[in-house]
């Protein structure tokens, strides 16, 4: 398979390799630069200010809320999700009346739930954002109606409005977003997990909570990890700008008295409504450093003697 | 792994530890079975109130947006949570028209038909040359591409944007279909890689022995064979293209380049369009029920597709 490879190679990687480089290493290494200067995104002059912009930074106390609200994000929001989908999947798959032959089984129309939940994973995260930001409505908005048919209506709540609970509605509409997602990750790896495991627990005495610490979760925990990094991702990045952007509007956007602004939000407002790109690229590699300091402790935490079965 | 597959005291052994299951539960002794059937019929009944409950706090939202599209505005403010008066089918049509749902649409199809094809074609063709191809700098390119899953793209996108407004890129449907493509390389090289290298050599080789070129091996022999794995690279792109918000709102400002998402999102802030919320929540709906129809449809895909890069 020799003749002409070095050929093909290069024409087959040149275009994708080419677009890449371009479009995704070229500004990513270019941002790190920048942050270095005073370039403003309006003019093309610019000097080198060295790291003038890391000690502005430092010193600007909305960075540091917004850093506050995306550490929270990243922490609150893995733990109630892959938390919330875990106990889902398990009651999917293990909760049910016991059939005449099997040690475990599922409820009755699972299949129909799994399908039901993953349905806000298919639409936009604007699109939900949207929604949402109708139904929170204080005066006329679903969920205070709905409060005052079931006869609760002296607690309305101003929810986006409020500063002590913007940051919380935001989170329960990610949460709502992405469990489903992770419900059919889980049952999918739960439904590769050999029966006998089960039978043998069950025989030995075991009940159901005692097999899912000792059986599902060990035997899950590749997938539980990768769905915890996933949505430490997503918390942090650009789902969660949208849903703050869209969701919480504010004299400034990201919510009164910045209550709910987050850490690529903020890079947005800079960049592209104040006109500081530099000082922008700036958080941005604050935001990225977060990333990766994120994904590495998860990714030490989780460390665990890898099971086969 | 090791399991407890210790028989129990007073049990009969099931025999060995791989048994079938029947004949393991028949031994379990009587008392045993009955406590752990009324267990059983305790938790039946928690595990699907839970789950009911939930599948309520997912549906309720998309009834009450399906419902209130066809409300007045009046009585979308005044009772929001009863059933409309009538079908009031002017706010889709106005939605439609007036509103330039139909635009976003066009441009939302153009975009991600184009960038769909491009991504597939320069995710295979890349993925294609590093599995199967032994070069120096392969790793090097390959980790090169993997790197860009885990960095946040709004990083890149101020960067992104001079770069774009050089090329005079912004604001452009083609421009906005070669970034796609970038962003959306790094998932599809990751999972096509992983893809040609489960395929079979020997059909490869035995086209090139015939005389058929590396190109031509690729795309009359690989590709179709390569087919389940572009489907389900294919539709988590779809998706991901089809919903993306963050690149267009940033690279695409002009109003008739706007794509679904940022349309809609516009028309909510905008102040052209203040008032007419019924005919915004109309157009809400348009966006959400094509995908959520494709999706009932073509479900096993949609979870094979989504779901393949993470489970091992």
């Amino acid at each position: 398979m020799q003749h002409g490879k070095y050929r093909f190679i290069v024409g087959f990687l040149a275009a994708p390799l080419a677009l890449y480089a371009l479009f995704v290493i070229w500004p990513f290494i270019q941002s790190i630069y920048y942050s270095l200067t005073d370039w403003t995104g309006l003019s093309p002059e610019f000097g080198f200010v060295g790291f003038d912009n890391y000690s502005r930074m430092l010193d600007d106390e909305i960075f540091w809320k917004s850093l506050q609200h995306s550490l929270t994000l990243a922490v609150v929001l893995p733990l109630v999700t892959v938390g919330l989908a875990l106990f889902f999947a398990f009651m999917l798959n293990v909760g049910g009346r016991r059939r005449r032959g099997a040690a475990i089984a599922g409820v009755r129309g699972s299949a129909f739930y799994k399908i039901v939940y993953f349905f806000p994973q298919v639409l936009s995260i604007a699109i939900v954002a949207l929604l949402f930001q109708f139904a929170y409505n204080p005066n006329s908005g679903a969920i205070n109606s709905a409060l005052q048919l079931v006869g609760l209506g002296s607690i309305q709540p101003d929810w986006l409005g409020d500063p002590d609970l913007a940051l919380l509605c935001v989170m329960a509409v990610l949460v709502w977003s992405t469990v489903g997602f992770f419900v059919v990750l889980f049952s999918a790896g739960m439904a590769s997990i050999p029966r006998d495991f089960y039978e043998a627990a069950l025989l030995d005495g075991a009940n159901r909570f005692t097999t899912f610490f000792k059986i599902t979760l060990p035997l899950l925990w590749d997938t539980v990890q990768s769905g915890w990094i996933y949505m430490g991702i997503l918390a942090l990045g650009a789902e969660s700008f949208a849903v703050v952007q869209i969701m919480t509007v504010g004299p400034n956007g990201g919510g009164p008295d910045y209550s709910t602004v987050v850490l690529p939000l903020y890079v947005y407002q800079k960049a592209f409504r104040d006109g500081q790109a530099a000082y922008a690229t700036t958080i941005g590699v604050a935001l990225l450093l977060v990333t990766l300091a994120f994904a590495a402790i998860v990714m030490k935490l989780g460390r665990r003697e890898r099971l086969e079965f | 792994m090791k399991t407890t597959d210790t028989a129990t005291p007073g049990v009969e052994s099931p025999g060995s530890p791989g048994g079938s299951g029947p004949t393991v539960i028949k031994t379990v002794a009587p008392a045993a079975r009955k406590e752990s059937k009324s267990e059983g019929a305790v938790l039946n009944v928690f595990s699907h109130g839970v789950l009911i409950i939930w599948a309520i706090m997912v549906v309720m939202p998309l009834l009450w947006a399906v419902m209130t599209s066809f409300k007045t505005d009046r009585a979308i403010f005044t009772s929001p949570w009863s059933l409309p008066d009538g079908l009031h089918f002017e706010n889709w049509s106005r939605a439609w028209s007036q509103a330039h749902m139909s635009d976003y649409f066009l441009n939302t199809i153009v975009v991600v038909g184009g960038s769909l094809i491009g991504t597939l074609l320069f995710g295979s063709m890349a993925a294609y040359v590093l599995a199967r191809f032994d070069f120096p700098g392969n790793r090097f390119i390959y980790f090169l591409f993997i790197g860009g899953m885990s960095f946040p793209i709004i990083l890149a996108l101020v960067p992104l944007f001079y770069v774009m407004q050089n090329l005079a890129l912004l604001n452009t449907p083609h421009g906005l279909i070669l970034v796609y493509i970038a962003y959306s390389l790094p998932f599809t090289v990751f999972f096509l890689t992983a893809f040609f290298r489960t395929l079979p050599t020997s059909v490869a080789e035995a086209a090139f022995v015939d005389g058929a070129s590396h190109t031509r091996t690729f795309f009359q022999v690989m590709l179709p064979m390569a087919k389940p794995g572009l489907i389900s690279v294919g539709i988590f792109n779809f998706l991901g293209q089809w919903n993306q918000y963050l690149l267009p709102t940033v690279l695409n400002t002009e109003q008739d380049q706007k794509v679904l998402s940022q349309g809609l999102v516009q028309l909510a802030t905008s102040q052209g369009y203040k008032g007419d919320w019924s005919g915004l929540f109309a157009g809400l709906v348009m966006a959400m029920l094509p995908v959520l129809a494709a999706y009932i449809i073509f479900q096993r895909q949609v979870v094979a597709g989504l779901t393949a890069g993470a489970v091992k």
